[in-house]
């Protein structure tokens, strides 16, 4: 399957959340696979063409990314 | 104290007794010598003998002015941004844009949002672009002319984070990484402060009253093309505070860090910041201060 460079930025984005999730303990580590699989589902029915809504949310979710990968982070819901 | 409620409530229906009718306190109106005819069939009194109830007139000398507020909501992510359109009476409100902004807040919006602290200019919260000049809402004062309409936006070319809210996590980023702080190898010779003269206090006048607003970052056309390298002119002022600060030990390192293309010398002297900074600052005097110190030293 052929994917735009969007596409494959999305999907970048969620890999990078699931690896960040491994680094967590291992007691809440499903806690963050959860919540990273909530969030890209929230809006999963934006339309792929919808390039700038597309956009800021990758950008939103990579600003959460960083915020949550930090060593302080332990838990999340 | 039961006992004494009880008595009360006893005493209360001879009170009639001693307090002639007309004192008494009753809810109905009608009373025995009633000269109203209470029928529902009476005709009512004709419109021309009752006075008129009209809508609460406006203030006449009320100074309405219309405020177009720039609004996006990261919650609907597929909605467009818009300008929605605010008036006030300014007879009613502060004196500043952002007692506007916080009475909109109150008492139309409470949707609308914005970043605001101390209201008097020390904290650099209410950055925005306002009439297309980047200030502080607090130190804005409203143009008195009611005709002319104001335009209020977030500070142009930041990602917004919502509605007013610019998102400046790259600009404090980029502060940190002028280590803004006293970089010193040796103790001070008496093993107390680090002293300085008068005159070594007073290069530092101009530049420690900078409260990082990003007012004159977002001004800079340079900036807002290559914001992801050049530090801008808020960062580069300050970089220079701690290069003219006479207890610093680390200028040579502090010049290498700003030895390259992108840092220092993408600041084309447009003079954009100086014009717009809130504080009455001067960042392109000091960004060319340290390019002087660069070429000299």
């Amino acid at each position: 399957m052929r994917r735009s460079g969007l596409q494959r930025e999305v999907l970048k984005l969620y890999r990078q959340c699931l690896r960040a999730a491994g680094k967590k303990p291992e007691a809440t580590r499903d806690n963050f696979r959860m919540v990273a699989r909530r969030e890209f589902r929230k809006n999963q029915m934006v339309d792929k063409k919808d390039f700038a809504a597309v956009e800021t949310l990758l950008r939103m979710g990579s600003r959460k990314l960083e915020l949550y990968s930090s060593e302080g982070v332990k838990d999340i819901h | 104290m039961a006992a004494l409620r009880t008595a009360s409530r006893l005493a209360a229906p001879t009170r009639s007794f001693w307090r002639p009718s007309f004192a008494a306190r009753s809810y109905a109106t009608i009373t025995e010598n009633s000269s109203y005819d209470t029928s529902a069939s009476r005709p009512p009194v004709s419109p021309s003998k009752t006075s008129t109830v009209e809508e609460p007139k406006p203030d006449k000398d009320a100074r309405i002015k219309t405020f177009h507020i720039y609004r996006w909501n990261p919650d609907e992510p597929t909605s467009k941004p818009r300008m929605q359109t605010y008036t006030l009476d300014l007879n009613k409100t502060g004196p500043m844009m952002l007692d506007a902004l916080i009475r909109i807040k109150n008492e139309v919006d409470p949707t609308l949002t914005f970043r605001r602290s101390c209201r008097e200019g020390i904290c650099g919260s209410c950055a925005m672009n306002i009439d297309g000049v980047n200030t502080l809402a607090c130190l804005c004062r409203i143009p008195t002319n009611t005709a002319k309409e104001t335009r209020i936006y977030p500070l142009p070319h930041t990602y917004v984070v919502k509605d007013l809210v610019p998102d400046l996590t790259h600009f404090y980023k980029q502060y940190k990484s002028i280590k803004p702080f006293l970089q010193r190898d040796t103790p001070s010779p008496d093993g107390k402060e680090n002293r300085q003269s008068p005159a070594e206090r007073k290069k530092l006048d101009g530049l420690y009253e900078c409260i990082l607003c990003a007012c004159c970052s977002t001004s800079c056309p340079s900036y807002w093309w290559n914001s992801d390298q050049y530090l801008g002119p808020a960062i580069l002022l300050q970089s220079y505070r701690w290069l003219a600060d006479s207890r610093d030990e680390r200028k040579a390192e502090r010049k290498e860090a700003l030895e390259n293309s992108m840092s220092l010398y993408r600041c084309h002297t447009i003079l954009n910041c100086s014009r717009t900074c809130p504080k009455g600052l001067n960042p392109a005097k000091a960004i060319a201060e340290i390019k002087k110190s660069m070429s000299f030293a």
